[in-house]
C-alpha cells in the first residue's frame, strides 16, 4: 500500500483480499452437491499463498449455477507439496502443486 | 453398368450422445429465438481455428531472443501476448511458467480441459481425458516418463492445475547450441508438448537456412 494513501477510508466487504502472500491456509472440507471448482483432492489439505491473483474474478462455480452472476471474488495461487497430497508419493519432496482457489474455499490455520 | 467393387466407406453409425443432443437442441433453440446467429457460431470457430501451437512457439522464441519481452511475459503473460496481437477472447489471464535447470513445470486441468486456447488453440485429446488429468497431479514423474521425458530427482516438478480464470503456458528452456539461431529458426523447435510441459526441447538440425 502506498504511503500517501488517505486515512479513514472504510473498505466494503470483499474489496480487499483476506489472505496475503506467504500465509498458510487450509482448503475447507465441504461437499456441496454439483460442480465446484475446488477439486476434492485438495479439500482438507494445507497450503501456502503464493500469489494473490489480480484482478478478482467472477466466482465461476456460483456462476455455473446461475447465482452471483457478475459477482467477483478474490482468489489465490496456492502451493501444496505433492507429498502432503499423496501419502507415499514417490517423487522428490520438493515436488509441488500450484492451484487457484477462491477465497470462499480457504480457511485460516 | 460398371462392375468394379465399391468398398463401403466405413463410418461407424453411432447414435449421438446425451450431451451432443443437448448441445444441438440448445444451439438451434438459441438461433430460433434470435439470441445468437449461426454466423456468430461460425465466426467463433474461425477464431479458435486461428489459434495454433505455432502461435505459442513464436511467443516462446521471442522470449528467448528478447530479454525485455521475456521479463514482461513472465510478469504478465496476457499483456505480453497482446503486444503480439494475441487477443484473449475468453477473458482468461495467462501465467507463463519458466522452466529452469532447477524447476520443471507441467500444466493440467483436473476438473475439465482449461487450456491456454488463445495462445495454443484446442488441447490434444489426451489432455482432456481422465488418465492424464488424474495422474498428472498424482504421479507427474511417471506421466512425464511415459512421454519420454525423464526429469532428474534434483529438479523440482511443479504441477499447475487450472481451476479458475488463469491459464498456464510453459516457457521451455532454450536448447544448448542455439546461440546463433534466429528467432524464426527457434520458433520451429518449439512444440505444443513442450509448452504444456510434457516434453523438453532438444536442439535438432536447423530447419531454416
Amino acid at each position: 500500500m502506498k504511503s500517501d494513501t488517505l486515512p479513514g477510508i472504510v473498505k466494503a466487504d470483499g474489496e480487499q483480499p483476506v489472505f496475503s502472500v506467504g500465509e498458510r491456509v487450509a482448503i475447507s472440507v465441504r461437499f456441496p452437491v454439483g460442480h465446484y471448482r475446488a477439486p476434492q483432492y485438495i479439500r482438507g489439505k494445507n497450503g501456502v499463498i503464493e500469489a494473490v491473483m489480480e484482478p478478482p474474478a467472477v466466482n465461476n462455480e456460483e456462476e455455473g449455477f446461475g447465482r452471483n452472476a457478475g459477482r467477483k471474488r478474490h482468489y489465490y495461487r496456492v502451493a501444496i507439496p505433492l507429498s502432503d497430497l499423496w501419502p507415499g508419493y514417490g517423487g522428490s519432496v520438493a515436488d509441488g502443486l500450484r492451484i487457484e482457489v477462491y477465497e470462499n474455499w480457504l480457511e485460516r490455520i | 453398368m460398371h462392375s468394379h467393387d465399391h468398398t463401403p466407406i466405413n463410418v461407424p453409425d453411432v447414435e449421438p450422445g446425451y450431451y451432443e443432443i443437448m448441445e444441438t437442441a440448445m444451439r438451434e433453440l438459441l438461433a430460433e429465438k434470435g439470441l445468437i446467429q449461426p454466423a456468430e457460431i461460425r465466426r467463433q470457430i474461425e477464431v479458435l481455428d486461428s489459434r495454433t501451437p505455432q502461435l505459442g512457439a513464436k511467443v516462446v522464441a521471442r522470449a528467448w531472443v528478447d530479454p525485455d519481452f521475456r521479463a514482461r511475459l513472465l510478469a504478465n503473460g496476457r499483456s505480453a501476448c497482446e503486444e503480439l496481437g494475441i487477443t484473449f477472447y475468453d477473458d482468461t489471464q495467462l501465467i507463463v511458467l519458466e522452466n529452469t535447470r532447477d524447476i520443471h513445470n507441467l500444466i493440467v486441468c483436473t476438473l475439465c480441459s482449461c487450456y491456454p486456447r488463445p495462445v495454443l488453440g484446442l488441447p490434444p485429446d489426451w489432455y482432456k481425458q481422465k488418465p492424464y488429468r488424474a495422474r498428472a497431479v498424482r504421479e507427474p514423474r511417471n506421466v512425464l516418463a511415459e512421454f519420454g521425458t525423464v526429469i532428474p530427482e534434483d529438479v523440482e516438478i511443479r504441477v499447475s492445475d487450472s481451476t479458475a480464470m488463469v491459464r498456464y503456458l510453459v516457457l521451455p528452456q532454450r536448447p544448448n547450441g542455439t546461440d546463433t539461431w534466429s528467432e524464426e529458426e527457434l520458433a520451429l523447435l518449439v512444440t505444443r508438448d513442450a509448452m504444456i510441459g510434457v516434453a523438453t526441447i532438444e536442439a535438432q538440425e536447423r530447419k531454416v537456412q
